[in-house]
């Protein structure tokens, strides 16, 4: 393990000697499905928010292989702390991309309850992936309090959390390493270097010379991996939940990969992010790379390969159409879930709203555009 | 002049106090090249240098924790925090810290510094992109907390903050970045940083409010003209220390009053306007005093239009008010 040197898997003609990915041919090709699904999903969320028909998306192209591979490495009833960029997580392990879809257009049939922006999905079936915070870093030592329970309850459950290159400046961050360490919680915690974090590169974030190496200072064993490859992630993160769930503590993983976008819809990369770091990092496209493995290794067929695309599209178009149809959250669901039981001032503001609203008519919708 | 956004004047109000001392220096996430998520600090970098106006690791408490050494240390930083509701890792280096330094120094030690943060609601921004905190810093002696509506406001109450020795919150209307412009002088000039403004006058029932509440009480005068009824607006724009004479005065003009505010209503700010004029003026008072606040929840993303006072709920009260 190194914390500055770049552990790659896949070899530049698909080749990966002595690397056993421990998974069945059905599972090479879920973890294959995923990556298309995740991209399939994110293609349509650019789509829907540039057409005017949900008001925000946070672009997930060239971390895929980060989110499944991670992803990929947990059984289903551990506990995942997602970032908000990180659509894989959910769709490897079930999560209905029409559920996600829900949450992105705020109707009614989200878990949300249209009370968050899209991207901050929030699910516990059929995993727990812990409603997704907008403020950098609260969820990192979050899910070190998690894996604690865990931990003190005798179960060998694990947490995951992952968050930006620019989380790792939060304190939410430094504080989740250093209790993690002293500890020992089952966590595994994944560092998504995508380069940016909006418009700042690595070398406004931190002198270091890595961010795994951050970790060493806490007492957390750290790695680099290359994030575009599927299978370094997977090796890394299947080392690092092993120990976890032997009961050894804590692992950082630094997935270095690059954000092939913008930062949210409402963001223009090309006043910061030099288009030669575009040019390099489209030939190193984490579902290119991954088929390259499958055809070399004979496991994915052309004619499969565009079986799926195609099911994973109609999925989402399927989940698209069901979200379009299903109505607003209702009134009520402004004033519901803030307590377990509704306080007599909020009934009181409830009734209120409800009153305004036969009398004077309901409130206008606006545009609904987020600026940014 | 020029007639400009608010947003615009933002950014000349920086970009003038920058050009009239050297001390001067803008820094947050994203601040420096990109010029903010926003915009406000747009091609300061590249007319002041690196040195002056410059991005920062994605840490709040960072950001307020070194301008406050900066400040007590000869410089005037003006930090960004992204968004209002992204504010809370800092709470302590502003609460416990920037505010108290003065006093707890016996004013050997002082934090001349501004903190600009955009707020508020109306950009479907959800739970953290749109809430109004000031109520959170307002109960905190030794901070100064400003909110302007109009550009005019904007450019002198920030260049007046950015001159004031104490720490002052900037509380920026994103709502109203692009969406009012005004007339604004080019050169420098300050506003007061304790008086209120009055946007409109009128004798049946006054209304306060402050950021981007104003135009909505706008909207909802000119209805209540229509009816018969004439609004007196009443801009607060420097919340704390607030112009409380101008408060009083204003409550006694109409003796009827309604106080607006996006944020949740309980310990709101309109609580203390409401304790002001009843402690101070009730005889003159010939209604209950109203408050449109936003609900006692957190910020809803798909229902934010019912959860923000609206020209219909203003109306609403004033017209109850006028009525009773
Ligand atoms: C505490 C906090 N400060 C600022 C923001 C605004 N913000 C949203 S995303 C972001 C950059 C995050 O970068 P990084 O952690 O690298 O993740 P990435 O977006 O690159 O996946 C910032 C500054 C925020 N959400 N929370």
């Amino acid at each position: 393990m190194s914390t500055s040197q770049l552990k790659s898997v896949i070899q530049a003609d698909g080749a990966s000697p002595g690397y056993d990915p421990g998974l069945s041919d059905a599972e090479l090709l879920h973890m294959y499905r995923t990556l298309l699904l995740t991209r399939a999903f994110d293609d349509m969320c650019i789509k829907l928010q540039r057409s005017g028909r949900i008001g925000f998306s946070v672009p997930n192209r060239g971390i895929e292989a980060t989110s499944v591979g991670t992803a990929s490495a947990f059984r289903k009833d551990d506990w995942f702390f997602p970032s908000y960029r990180d659509f894989g997580v959910g769709l490897y392990h079930g999560v209905d991309p029409t559920d996600m879809m829900h949450n992105m257009f705020g109707n009614k049939l989200d878990t949300s309850k249209g009370r968050q922006m899209p991207v901050h999905f929030s699910f516990v079936d059929p995993i727990h992936l812990v409603s997704i915070s907008s403020p950098i870093g609260t969820h990192i030592v979050q899910a070190v309090g998690a894996a604690y329970a865990f931990k003190q309850r005798g179960e060998d459950k694990v947490c995951m959390a992952s968050f930006g290159d620019g989380g790792t400046s939060s304190l939410g961050f430094h504080s989740a390493l250093n209790f993690a360490g002293v500890w020992k919680a089952p966590v595994v915690f994944t560092c998504q270097n995508n380069g940016y974090a909006i418009s700042c590169p690595n070398e406004m974030q931190t002198a270091s010379e890595s961010y795994a190496i951050k970790g060493l200072a806490y007492g957390v064993p750290s790695v680099r991996v290359d994030g575009n490859d599927i299978f370094a992630v997977r090796e890394a993160t299947v080392a690092a939940v092993a120990r976890a769930r032997a009961g050894d503590g804590p692992t950082l993983i630094e997935c270095v990969t690059f954000r092939m976008g913008g930062h949210s819809t409402s963001d223009d990369p090309s006043k910061y992010v030099p288009k030669e770091l575009f040019e390099h990092w489209a030939k190193r496209d984490p579902i290119d790379i991954f088929e390259k493995a499958l055809f070399k290794s004979k496991k994915l067929t052309k004619k499969k390969k565009a079986e799926l695309q195609k099911e994973c599209e109609e999925q989402v178009i399927a989940g698209v159409r069901l979200a379009t149809d299903a109505p607003a959250p209702g009134l009520e669901e402004i004033f519901t879930d803030v307590y377990a039981e509704l306080p007599d001032h909020l009934r009181r503001q409830g009734e209120m709203a409800f009153d305004l609203a036969k009398r004077k008519g309901s409130a206008d919708a606006g545009d609904g555009a987020f600026p940014l | 002049m020029a007639n400009i956004t608010l947003l615009k004047a933002v950014n000349e109000g920086l970009r003038g106090a920058m050009q009239n001392d050297p001390s001067v220096l803008c820094f947050g996430e994203d601040v420096g090249p990109k010029g903010g998520v926003f915009l406000a600090t747009e091609n300061l970098t590249s007319e002041f240098g690196e040195g002056r106006c410059f991005d920062t690791p994605l840490s709040e408490d960072g950001i307020i924790g070194t301008a406050i050494g900066m400040a007590m240390n000869g410089l005037r930083p003006v930090a960004e925090i992204q968004f209002q509701d992204f504010i809370f890792p800092a709470f302590d280096q502003i609460v416990s810290e920037a505010a108290k330094m003065r006093y707890r120094s016996g004013g050997q030690y002082t934090v001349p510094m501004v903190i600009r943060t955009p707020y508020g609601g109306g950009i479907r921004g959800g739970l953290y992109h749109s809430q109004s905190g000031e109520a959170y810093f307002c109960h905190t002696p030794g901070l100064k907390v400003v909110i302007p509506s109009t550009p005019y406001d904007a450019k002198g109450l920030l260049i007046a903050a950015i001159q004031d020795p104490d720490p002052v919150l900037f509380m920026e209307p994103k709502a109203l970045y692009r969406s009012v412009k005004g007339e604004v002088p080019d050169e420098n000039y300050t506003v007061d940083l304790s008086t209120l403004r009055s946007v409109k006058e009128g004798d049946d029932v006054t209304v306060f409010c402050y950021g981007a509440m104003v135009p909505v009480v706008e909207k909802a005068a000119a209805l209540a003209q229509e009816k018969g009824i004439s609004t007196n607006i009443v801009d607060l724009r420097t919340l704390l220390p607030l112009d409380e004479e101008g408060v009083l005065e204003h409550a006694k003009r109409t003796g009827r009053v309604v106080i607006v505010h996006e944020a949740p209503r309980f310990c709101g700010y309109g609580s203390e306007v409401s304790a002001l004029i009843a402690e101070n003026v009730i005889e003159y008072m010939e209604a209950p005093i109203k408050r449109v606040t936003g609900f006692d929840t957190p910020f809803p993303n798909t229902l934010e239009h019912h959860y923000l006072p609206d020209e219909r709920r203003v109306l609403d009260a004033i017209e109850q008010t006028a009525a009773y």
